[in-house]
């Protein structure tokens, strides 16, 4: 009796001994197929941290073709790409985010400065970004945080924005868009020429705005501008006197029952609008594609205040040297040599490099998206889908025209917290 | 090493032999093998959420910047929160206006789930007689729970929506002429979503409570002249409060914090606890967002604690 439950006793103690070096050896060569660049002679790996706009997979199929980048995407909303930033600077390569965002993100310093001299397109990139003008020489409205504010720092390791062109690049640019609203041209049935309009007692309870604090505060502002309440010197950093006006006037909106709802994300945006929930509202552009595509007229209605933009591009995680340096260059290069700009503009976005761009697509495409002129053909999505038919005209027009007509940028103000503060009052009210 | 220390403290024992390995886990003390049974589970407790909720209140007290933590105490993340509730007075202040709109909610859905899960519960436990069909019918009870609740939330909006199916089919009727707008993104539809997903929390717990009441003590009221009411009062709801309270807690505890649902079905124009967390949050003032945590819970908390007042939980379970 003792020496059988002795014998199974060591021999339990054996086999567990035996499962753990086992479940050691498995875990050993898990970890080595898992994280490849123990191997990295082999494949070259980019963890890519974004917001789904610039994120395909036919761009990271084409990319690996043409380079052997290997693109994993981590897909997060503008807030959550920042906050990962700021608190897990090495849980990613390469990262693609908003230029407003730089002024939380450069002062943290957890993310390295690009070389302009390793960008190949990086001197044909557009004047949007370098000076503030279009192609054509139109200057653009510089209110919030443009872009070429904040593009260049001040050295290697600075957290400072430097005021003239230096080679270190916070962000190289790659996509940016104007936007305005989107109206329900069926439900409205006249023209709409004003930002004022979102505030019109005719559309109550059928109005929408974002509810995105740093981005819906710019709209609420182009709409007192245009009421004629009030003139900003800069909507993209209000005083707090400002923000409290601002605030007011909306909440005074909200209180009279104006707003069907607020929207946060792309798809609560379509929804609204494709169900007549609203037929008045803060927009992005696909989201007015994606409700065309479903056989429901809406318009991005070009205002004569002007659109407000956005504008993002690439930079590096501070943990990211050597080998791996390289391809994030090479991605980069890849990135503005034409074919990923040509799909975003095919959906309605703007390339940073148009020429490489225009290289990529058909004549028509290029004459209807960046030349304002009606479609020869069908215009199809990168997916093939059909977006307009033949004859019809781009909303707001060409390049020029639409990018011209920038009124301000997204941006974070110097009294963000307090914004942040009177947005929840505003929500509460 | 063990055989040594064994050794010391009970002599008698032969080492090694077999009655050793047999006799020593009754040497245990009863007290200890409470602790090690108690021990995993408080382990798990105290890493997720004991040792995280220190740090949130530390967090709290902290002050920050546009893009980090400044790890110096200071009450901003309190200060800010109740901006303006003196000076605004008697008008509330956002935190106020906030709390109010989140106990109005709290208070009909909970009242609304009582109610429906009461009688669900009853009707479960005391008509329907076979041990086979009470099983089964809990289980459809927990079919809705197949889908996600995110599901369930949104399955509700082209159901009540301008042009939803509610509104055609009573313009269709000639019911009203006019589509009602409070159907959606309004107090209504967050009450009758937040009801729906969670009344089956109200359920389980009473059900489990009524099944347990020995069937001879509604035999007795019935002997002695008891009404059905007086039965139900005097008897039942007593001894069925224990489940009452529990499921009153899950109910009121995820509706407090709750941003998601509120957010969704009211068109994010209604202020919540949860949601004023999430803003802050997302404009990365973590120590504001902390301070908020830790208001909710403390609201949370003294709910619960009176609610414990009224049953002692421990005592009933």
């Amino acid at each position: 009796m003792t020496e059988t439950t002795r014998k199974t006793g060591l021999s339990r103690r054996t086999l567990l001994k035996g499962t753990a070096s086992l479940a050691g050896l498995a875990a050993g060569s898990g970890a080595i197929t898992g994280f490849p660049y123990v191997k990295s002679a082999e494949t070259k790996v980019l963890r890519y941290l974004g917001t789904a706009v610039n994120e395909g997979d036919d761009i990271s199929k084409q990319c690996l073709k043409d380079t052997g980048i290997k693109i994993e995407y981590i897909t997060a909303t503008t807030d959550d790409v920042t906050k990962r930033v700021m608190t897990q600077p090495n849980s990613f390569d390469v990262l693609d985010t908003e230029y407003f965002s730089l002024k939380k993100i450069v002062p943290s310093g957890n993310i390295l400065a690009l070389d302009a001299r390793k960008i190949k397109e990086f001197d044909n990139i557009t004047p949007v970004f370098t000076k503030g003008e279009t192609p054509g020489g139109k200057k653009i409205g510089g209110q919030g945080t443009a872009p070429w504010k904040v593009l260049y720092l001040e050295g290697k390791d600075s957290k400072k924005f430097a005021t003239s062109a230096t080679e270190f690049v916070t962000l190289i640019p790659t996509v940016y868009n104007a936007d305005t609203l989107g109206i329900r041209p069926d439900l409205i049935k006249r023209p709409i020429n004003s930002w004022s309009e979102l505030l019109n007692p005719e559309f109550k309870g059928k109005a929408s705005i974002l509810n995105i604090p740093s981005i819906g505060i710019m709209d609420a502002a182009m709409v007192v501008e245009a009421t004629g309440k009030y003139k900003y010197a800069d909507k993209g950093n209000m005083t707090k006197d400002e923000i409290d006006l601002t605030m007011k006037v909306m909440t005074e909106a909200k209180k009279a029952g104006q707003f069907r709802a607020f929207w946060k994300d792309f798809n609560e945006s379509v929804n609204l609008m494709a169900s007549g929930e609203t037929v008045i509202q803060s927009m992005w552009s696909p989201a007015v594609t994606k409700v065309r595509s479903m056989g429901i007229a809406c318009t991005f209605q070009p205002l004569k205040e002007g659109y407000r933009s956005w504008a993002s591009g690439f930079c590096v995680s501070k943990g990211v040297s050597g080998a791996k340096l390289d391809w994030a260059y090479e991605f980069v290069n890849w990135f503005l040599s034409g074919y990923a700009g040509a799909y975003l503009n095919r959906q309605g976005y703007y390339s940073a490099v148009l020429s490489t761009a225009k290289a990529h697509m058909e004549p028509y495409e290029w004459a209807y998206w960046m030349e304002g002129k009606p479609a020869e053909k069908d215009i199809k999505a990168p997916d093939g889908s059909l977006l307009e038919k033949a004859g019809s005209v781009r909303d707001g027009g060409s390049y020029e025209d639409r990018m011209g007509g920038v009124a301000c940028w997204n941006a974070v103000m110097d009294e963000n917290d307090y914004m942040v503060r009177k947005w929840n009052e505003f929500i509460a009210a | 090493m063990s055989e040594e220390v064994l050794q010391q403290a009970s002599p008698g024992l032969i080492p090694g032999s077999g009655t050793a390995r047999a006799a020593k886990p009754t040497r245990l003390s009863p007290s200890f093998i409470s602790w090690l049974q108690a021990g995993p589970m408080m382990l798990v407790f105290l890493a997720f959420f004991l040792i995280p909720l220190v740090f949130v209140v530390i967090v709290s007290f902290w002050d920050y910047n546009e893009y980090q933590l400044l790890p110096a105490l200071s009450g901003r993340g309190y200060t800010d929160t109740f901006e303006g509730c003196i000076a605004q007075l008697p008008d509330l202040c956002t935190i106020g206006k906030t709390y109010l709109k989140t106990l109005k909610l709290c208070f009909m859905v909970w009242t609304i789930t009582l109610f429906i899960g009461f009688w669900v519960a009853y009707f479960l436990a005391f008509h329907v007689k076979s041990k086979t069909w009470q099983m089964g019918l809990s289980l459809l009870c927990t079919i809705p729970f197949w889908t996600s609740n995110v599901i369930r939330m949104i399955a509700w909006i082209p159901l009540l929506g301008r042009n939803g199916l509610v509104n055609s089919g009573l313009v269709k009727t000639g019911l009203i002429n006019h589509p009602l707008e409070w159907l959606l993104f309004s107090e209504f539809s967050v009450v009758l979503a937040l009801v729906h997903l969670f009344t089956f929390f109200m359920v389980v717990p009473i059900f489990n409570s009524m099944v347990r009441i020995d069937k001879s003590l509604i035999e007795a009221a019935y002997d002695a002249g008891a009404t059905g009411f007086q039965t139900l009062v005097n008897v039942i709801i007593p001894l069925a409060k224990p489940g009452i309270v529990i499921g009153s807690i899950f109910v009121i505890t995820i509706v407090m914090g709750d941003f998601i649902t509120i957010g969704v079905m009211g068109g994010q124009q209604i202020a919540a606890a949860g949601k004023i967390i999430e803003t802050r949050v997302n404009a990365l003032q973590f120590p504001a967002a902390a301070a908020n945590a830790v208001i909710l819970l403390a609201i949370t908390f003294l709910i619960i604690t009176m609610m414990s007042r009224i049953v002692d939980i421990k005592k009933e379970l």
